[in-house]
């Protein structure tokens, strides 16, 4: 029997009896990149295939939610820190052993780069559109010209912003459970599903709608097999993991995690997609509530159920 | 130069004079503490083991604080000690998931607090606050770099541990046991 007592009494506000320090803001911080991440990969993905005509609902219609997420985000952020007046000190640095520092980084090139994806599809919204003064005609002309150029930066960021929101977890080995590069790859897919999902109930061809139902299924499935992955790692790794697993196996997390996160979150919308592929009448509004349900609590239960993994020692 | 501080678990008594020290001459917020005692017993009733240690940050020579700043706010002093600037702190809280001893705590002024091994007081050739008060006179403060000094001999001459090396954060506080 080992037994532990912090005489002193320290119970440092945050800190003891175990870690509360990030709160609800860092999850739906991340929550929303992510599902921003997902959704703008595939707006250049499919304009990277010459596929902008008949995929409209990614490339052209769901980006406008991207900004508003982005802008949520930040905020969501900026609610977070604990000594706001400096919050500019994010932003006179770039540290890249510092993911909290890469990762504001990212966003700040990410979030233009969808205002001005928005802008140069705003024609498709209002067919009447007119830019105002010359200048800003110019400019747009000049973004349509490089449309190519910027879809491909478009996908690379998004890409680095989905994994971060992983990473950003991952690089704490000081907290068992998030200490497993297994994340960033998972946060990823659950950032393109939930994106896949609000294209495929966006969509207004049968076409779109089924291709990203079949989208939607196929990182389901990379979802699950990196979820089985992850508890295979820490069952195998050493006995700060194996605790931190027991917290999903067995522990207080066990019902929200496997019946959330897993049941509702992957394998009902995956279930939906199938029977809508297969020809039944599926409303794509229940797949994507299911998945954006199952994506923003898996990002709560991990960014909690890690704070309360810890080293004993 | 590399501080390092050596604390002797064998002629601690737990008393937390090292703890009200470090409270008052660092002005630390009231409810809050950068030291803490912690009293371990390890066996089974009439086995028992008793270990107290008297813990802080670490001043790690690895430290994951350090490397997880996005602002440069946590940083490496003269001598390796860890360092909190607080008008850099933007108090995302990074640095204080990333410690393994859980040795930050978040100011309510809004940056994040630590043990800075009373720097200020090293700056005037004092130890550090914790060492100078210890009744028991269990704490041992100095520069490892130099063969001579009070911490380098301690810790040549007795058997001693770090906590949780596994962590990979190189810790330069020692316990000798
Ligand atoms: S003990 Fe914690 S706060 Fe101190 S240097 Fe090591 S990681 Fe940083
Ligand atoms: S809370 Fe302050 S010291 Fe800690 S990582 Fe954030 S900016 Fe750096």
């Amino acid at each position: 029997m080992r037994e532990e007592i912090i005489v002193s009494g320290r119970m440092n506000h945050l800190i003891d009896p175990y870690l509360q320090i990030w709160h609800w803001p860092i999850p739906f911080y991340l929550f929303v990149g992510g599902l921003a991440a997902g959704i703008l990969f595939f707006a250049a993905l499919m304009t990277i295939r010459g596929k902008e005509e008949q995929y409209t609902a990614a490339t052209r219609y769901a980006p406008f939610i991207v900004p508003f997420l982005l802008v949520l985000g930040l905020g969501a952020l900026f609610i977070d820190l604990n000594h706001k007046p400096y919050f500019w000190r994010l932003y006179t640095t770039l540290r890249l052993e510092s993911p909290m520092s890469w990762g504001a980084w990212t966003l700040m090139v990410v979030t233009p780069l969808s205002i001005i994806w928005c802008a140069i599809n705003i024609r498709y919204i209002f067919p009447k559109w007119q830019w105002p003064y010359e200048w800003l005609k110019n400019l747009d002309a000049f973004f349509v010209k490089h449309k190519m150029t910027i879809a491909w930066v478009m996908i690379i960021s998004s890409t680095i912003l989905g994994i971060y929101t992983g990473i950003l977890f991952s690089a704490f080995n000081a907290r068992p459970l998030w200490n497993t590069s297994i994340l960033g790859p998972l946060f990823l897919a659950s950032g393109l599903s939930a994106g896949a999902a609000v294209i495929a109930f966006m969509g207004k061809t049968h076409l779109e709608k089924t291709t990203f139902a079949k989208i939607d299924l196929l990182i389901i499935g990379i979802e699950l097999f990196l979820i089985i992955h992850l508890f295979m790692g820490f069952l195998a790794s050493s006995q700060v993991q194996i605790e931190a697993a027991s917290l999903f196996l067995g522990g207080e997390y066990t019902a929200p995690f496997w019946i959330f996160v897993v049941f509702l979150g992957m394998v009902v919308p995956a279930i939906l997609d199938f029977l809508e592929l297969r020809g039944y009448p599926i409303p794509t509004v229940l797949p994507m509530i299911l998945v954006l349900f199952g994506s923003i609590t898996f990002r709560f239960i991990i960014a909690f159920a890690g704070q309360a993994s810890r080293y004993l020692y | 130069m590399r501080y390092a501080m050596a604390i002797d678990t064998k002629k601690c008594v737990g008393c937390s004079d090292c703890v009200v020290a470090c409270q008052t001459e660092n002005n630390v917020p009231i409810g809050y503490c950068r030291d803490w005692v912690v009293e371990v017993t390890d066996g089974t009733y009439p086995q028992l083991e008793l270990e107290i240690r008297s813990e802080r940050c670490n001043h790690c020579s690895n430290a994951p604080c350090v490397r997880c700043c996005p602002t440069g706010a946590s940083h490496y002093a003269e001598g390796g000690i860890v360092l909190v600037t607080a008008n850099k702190c933007i108090g995302c809280g990074a640095c204080i998931a990333s410690c393994p001893y859980d040795a930050r705590f978040p100011h309510p002024d809004g940056h994040v607090d630590k043990c800075t091994y009373c720097n200020h007081r090293l700056l005037e050739g004092l130890k550090p606050a914790c060492v100078s008060v210890c009744p028991t006179k269990c704490m041992y403060f100095g520069d490892l770099d130099d063969p001579n000094s009070e911490v380098s001999r301690i810790i040549k001459k007795r058997k001693w541990k770090t906590l949780i090396p596994e962590a990979g954060t190189s810790p330069e506080l020692y316990f000798l046991i």
